[in-house]
């Protein structure tokens, strides 16, 4: 797949840029079920893009389906609270895993420990997310086996309105938002088996749900606790780079110890920041034309020339 | 540290340079830790009426001779807030009154009091109105209760973006029209749940026609919180009606009522939010310094010290190192943590009143209840 991914766009806008950077002409399709029951206020984005926007209303089209098919509803509220349950449980191991990793360098700092104490800190912390995720994993398959919602005649048929927009369209656009329940309504109608050749932009939390892996993250969030955290598997739309929106906000680029965790942690992927209006272009697994963008590197430093 | 500008104007103390010295500053004066309190009139006698544990009650301003001045300068630790009046004697009689030199006010259930920010304290910008935030909705609501055999009235926060599909915490809150009108609460709720910061929450604000009485552990009501208003509310609002989607919170005899609550029904609540709770105990008997009110509160707190119990999953706590119940917050903390109850306790340079209340809001809420904010990236 070809497109791009960009930071936030209310400071700094850059959707025009990036689709003229794509080269695609025509109409696009936009999701903008991240923003739950706002998704269709999407008047300022026409503009922004210079196109004609065709809005597929996933969360509107979600709701319809729970009000129609009220097990379907229930088995999937079941599931949210199973996998917000699992999350609690992953994240408090984390905390307390990386809280022990941060005593443990302290004191074993000068030390000919000091080594060996880091990377098994940090592959407790890898384990985690990797154990997480299989559960995770495992959670969504059983509950797509039980409930088959693509077979559902509730969203089947949504699933076909769906698929006429899609073919008549180049490119998709996904706008941020609440990554889970973005995630959820793009699982929901399956819009990844839609897509052929597609380019894809997404940005902020959108171009996180269509990386491999979602990792929610804040380095110093009001209840004071900040290390980043495994979400799920994402759509897969794109490989080899772990997209972070809003480093300003949300992350402490200047912070050498965390960068380089964080850059470790996510291996093979690469942590990539992109602030306001940033965006990067790709193309398969070739990543070029980084606009402002910044990689976070193992050895805790920073670089914004990092495409491959 | 230079010198004071009290000590300046005492070396030259002629009219010009006491008009000068009131016309450079705000008052109280606040230079670094040192804050200088002011008072100009034709007074016997002028004292300052604070109620800072660990300082006299009452503090005798000095007279700058050959002037109508009195002056007090105290240390006050930065990042401190001060509520205090001001007694001036008057033809042998005392009389209480706000600071006329200072804007500053902070109101409570018994009127206002002035107050003094130390060095580095400033009100949280999350305390006030932000226009982009939606506000909620408060709803009246009425309980009918065998508990009091009477019928309670209270009102209940809804979120700006309720919606029936969906399912939300409840947070029980006690002496909740008094946490509206003097801690913002309604405004604070707006703005966190605006910034993401929590998530959106139902709140039963709810009174109490006796609260000494009510909340001293009184068996009433908790049966009426937990097996009447609190069902009700489940019933017919969509809230999440498990363990982790309830929290009871309340300050000082408040504190005592949410943390009896919960005892009384272990488990049933998931999140507790405690402030400056009046939890007095005695370490033997059961006489206590603090008057009849709180007999019942050091029996049942006497009680829950020889047998602490995780009733709850997690708890938030906090109290002001400036009032006398930070030795008992202080005790409660190592006592929970040994239950295993997931707690976070917060100390600030602030009294027993609304406003060190209105302060932890942000830091308690989000921590019982984490907002959106890692899930929502726009």
């Amino acid at each position: 797949m070809k497109g791009a991914l960009l930071g936030p766009q209310q400071l700094k806008q850059s959707l025009g840029a990036a689709v003229r950077a794509l080269g695609r002409e025509g109409p696009i399709a936009l999701v903008t079920a991240g923003w739950q029951e706002r998704e269709d206020q999407d008047e300022e984005l026409p503009a922004q893009f210079g196109r004609n926007l065709v809005n597929l209303r996933l969360y509107e089209r979600a709701e319809r389906v729970f009000a129609e098919d009220p097990e379907f509803a229930k088995a999937h509220r079941t599931r949210q609270d199973q996998l917000r349950q699992i999350q609690e449980f992953y994240k408090l191991r984390l905390e307390r895993t990386f809280d022990a990793a941060i005593d443990i360098d302290r004191k074993a700092a000068g030390s000919d420990f000091h080594a060996d104490e880091l990377r098994l800190s940090f592959e407790q912390v890898r384990r985690l997310d990797q154990e997480h995720l299989e559960r995770v994993t495992a959670l969504r398959e059983a509950y797509e086996l039980q409930t088959k919602p693509l077979e559902r005649p509730s969203i089947a048929r949504h699933r076909r309105e769906l698929e006429k927009i899609l073919k008549a369209v180049g490119l998709i656009a996904i706008a941020g938002g609440h990554v889970a329940g973005l995630l959820n309504r793009l699982r929901m109608f399956g819009v990844k088996e839609m897509l052929s050749d597609h380019y894809l932009i997404a940005w902020s939390g959108g171009a996180m749900v269509t990386a491999e892996r979602v990792v929610l993250f804040h380095e110093s969030p009001p209840e004071g606790v900040g290390i980043s955290e495994v979400l799920e598997q994402g759509l897969g739309l794109h490989h080899g780079v772990l997209p972070l929106p809003n480093p300003k906000l949300r992350l402490k680029l200047d912070d050498p110890f965390r960068v380089g965790w964080l850059s470790r942690r996510y291996l093979p992927e690469k942590c990539v920041a992109l602030d306001q209006g940033d965006f990067v272009l790709f193309d398969g697994d070739t990543w070029f034309g980084a606009d402002g963008t910044t990689l976070l590197k193992p050895d805790g430093s920073t670089s914004t020339e990092w495409t491959s | 540290m230079s010198e004071l500008a009290i000590d300046k104007l005492k070396a030259h103390p002629d009219g010009a340079a006491l008009d000068a010295f009131m016309h450079a500053h705000a008052f109280p004066l606040v230079e670094g830790n040192k804050v200088t309190f002011v008072f100009r009139g034709a007074v016997e006698a002028v004292h300052l009426k604070s109620w800072v544990y660990g300082l006299p009650n009452s503090q005798p301003l000095h007279h700058l001779p050959n002037t109508d001045l009195w002056y007090l300068t105290l240390d006050i630790p930065r990042k401190s807030r001060v509520e205090y009046k001001f007694e001036i004697v008057r033809h042998g009689q005392g009389q209480w009154i706000e600071d006329p030199l200072n804007k500053f006010r902070a109101t409570d259930p018994f009127g206002a009091n002035s107050v003094v920010h130390g060095e580095g304290y400033t009100v949280p910008e999350w305390t006030r109105q932000d226009p982009d935030a939606r506000p909620g909705v408060l709803e009246p609501w009425i309980v009918k209760s065998k508990a009091f055999n009477d019928v309670r009235h209270f009102n209940v926060y809804l979120p700006a973006r309720f919606r029936k599909t969906r399912r939300y915490p409840l947070i029980f809150c006690h002496d909740g029209p008094d946490y509206v009108r003097f801690a913002n609460f309604k405004t604070v709720l707006d703005n966190l749940i605006h910034r993401l910061e929590i998530p959106d929450v139902i709140v039963a604000l709810s009174g109490s026609p006796n609260r000494i009485g009510e909340y001293a552990d009184d068996e009433r009501h908790a049966r009426f919180v937990t097996e009447e208003a609190v069902p009700d509310l489940e019933a017919r609002l969509p809230l999440i009606g498990a363990p982790r989607g309830r929290c009871l919170m309340g300050a000082s005899f408040g504190g005592v009522a949410s943390l009896s609550t919960a005892v009384r029904y272990p488990g049933f609540y998931g999140r507790l939010l405690l402030q400056s709770g009046s939890f007095a105990f005695s370490d033997i008997g059961h006489q206590n310094k603090r008057g009849p009110a709180f007999e019942p509160v050091v029996r049942f707190m006497n009680r829950f010290r020889e047998n602490p119990a995780m009733v709850a999953e997690k708890a938030f706590i906090s109290c002001g190192m400036h009032e006398s119940l930070i030795y008992e917050n202080r005790s409660l903390v190592p006592m929970l943590q040994a239950t295993e109850m997931d707690l976070k306790y917060v100390e600030a340079r602030d009294g027993h009143n609304w406003e060190n209340w209105r302060d932890r809001l942000r830091e308690g809420l989000a921590w019982l209840f984490p907002g959106p904010l890692r899930m929502v990236y726009e």
